[in-house]
């Protein structure tokens, strides 16, 4: 590992145990819904996470299409992965804030709903990508990586149609009361703590798929080598 | 070669072949018998709350029919090499795409056309709202349906087990116009509220993932 990132690792492994600790003990309580509350530092960041791991993978698809640069498709397996695990996080932590708050593990309200589609079209792309054979797996992935991203704001306008249309009975939990600022102080340094975990996870995760592309390439290159003789 | 040209042969082959050999047709049909006779078991299909559910119902039906006879689109041309002579040809890819998408809507109207007076029958449902209203949604949702699943299947039959890769990358894309189908059907059926907003839904669903797909069909039927 190069020192410059390191560095960053290491930072940012600081950085995640100050906000932790930011978060579990210097926040403080909100009065009505008590500790459980302090989840939504986890909880929040990982959504802004997925969301741009999401964006980036629309951007590096497009990139792939028109400049068909295996690189440009390692950044968008990258991200796609690391999106798809920080969604779940999301979905994982939402519920087990429900529970004790609304009184039930899930509402098909219009954020759940979209953000349960949006992980379910990310995890058809890296089915796809599983499935796919070898060097179309690339121009497959990308061509779904578009059409998954320009699927989003339908999904979200058709949902927010559904659910105004009938109201669900445990609504009310928004946060247009704003936050107190010795919340959002804490909030700002989880924010940057994942945000700085996605950038290295998706680095890495960059990197060995960039390695791999490589190797298949090598693979291929020796096959028709030693079919040539 | 003009799109027109290309597509229109291409169309009435598909046709003919259809015509001749009734696969896709008639194993839709056979699918959703089946799937609305399997549904009956699940729940009283008389009961007045069915008509709640009848939406969805029917349009699952379909959807999985649909999956059927999608499987079946371009397999076909992957014998005898039909797809590569296609590739190294002048003719426009969409005019290819345009005709698989117009067969497949075909085959899924004339899929629904059948097996709606039997819906009728074994759900006794009757319509509250405008039944010209059911016929545009129908169209709106079925070339939501079948031009993205022509797409995915020509997707997917590059890739293992295609069969089973189809369902699963096109129903989560599907979602919305699934829902909007849905929704807009019961609201008729029921009489309770205006599909307006879901059929305005439909055609932008229809618009933007049309566009999308054109746009990128070249580069999936040129994929190495």
């Amino acid at each position: 590992m190069k020192p410059l990132s390191l560095a960053f690792v290491l930072f940012t492994l600081a950085l995640l145990g100050f906000s932790t600790y930011q978060a579990l003990f210097v926040a403080p309580t909100e009065q009505t819904m008590g500790d459980v509350q302090r989840i939504f530092y986890y909880h929040v960041p990982s959504a802004w996470v997925a969301g741009v791991c999401f964006l980036v993978n629309f951007v590096a698809s497009i990139a792939y299409i028109l400049k068909r640069s295996s690189n440009a498709d390692a950044l968008a397996a990258a991200s796609a992965e690391v999106g798809v695990v920080f969604c779940t996080i999301v979905l994982i932590t939402g519920p087990i804030w429900a529970r004790p708050v609304w009184g039930i593990w899930w509402t098909w309200d219009a954020r759940l709903t979209t953000t349960l589609v949006l992980w379910l079209i990310y995890v058809s792309y890296l089915i796809l990508r599983r499935f796919a054979a070898g060097s179309q797996t690339h121009l497959l992935a990308a061509v779904l990586g578009i059409f998954g991203f320009v699927d989003v704001p339908i999904v979200y306008m058709s949902i927010r149609w559904f659910r105004t249309q009938h109201p669900s009975p445990v609504m009310g939990g928004g946060e247009n009361s704003g936050l107190d600022p010795a919340m959002l102080h804490v909030f700002l340094w989880n924010l940057l703590a994942f945000t700085c975990v996605g950038i290295i996870l998706t680095a890495s995760r960059y990197r060995l798929q960039r390695l791999e592309n490589e190797l298949e390439a090598e693979h291929a290159r020796l096959a028709l080598a030693g079919g040539g003789r | 070669m003009s799109t027109a040209t290309v597509t229109r042969s291409t169309l009435l082959k598909d046709l003919r072949m259809e015509w001749r050999s009734k696969d896709a047709i008639n194993s839709m049909l056979f699918f959703s018998l089946l799937v609305v006779v399997i549904f009956s078991f699940a729940f009283n299909p008389t009961a007045e709350e069915s008509r709640l559910i009848a939406g969805g119902l029917i349009w699952v039906a379909f959807l999985f029919a649909a999956v059927v006879a999608l499987n079946q689109t371009w397999a076909r041309e992957l014998r005898n090499q039909v797809l590569d002579a296609y590739r190294i040809s002048p003719a426009p890819a969409n005019a290819l795409f345009l005709a698989k998408v117009l067969g497949n809507f075909l085959f899924v109207v004339v899929l629904e056309v059948l097996m709606a007076p039997l819906f009728i029958v074994f759900y006794q449902l009757r319509s509250v709202g405008p039944v010209w209203q059911l016929i545009v949604i129908a169209l709106l949702g079925t070339w939501a349906l079948v031009v993205n699943g022509t797409f995915f299947a020509a997707l997917s039959i590059r890739t293992r087990s295609r069969e089973i890769m189809l369902p699963l990358i096109l129903f989560p894309i599907s979602i919305p116009a699934l829902l909007a189908m849905v929704d807009a059907t019961t609201s008729i059926l029921t009489g309770d509220s205006s599909p307006g907003f879901w059929m305005k839904m439909l055609l932008v669903y229809d618009v933007v993932f049309t566009a999308v797909c054109l746009l990128l069909f070249e580069s999936v039927l040129n994929a190495e």
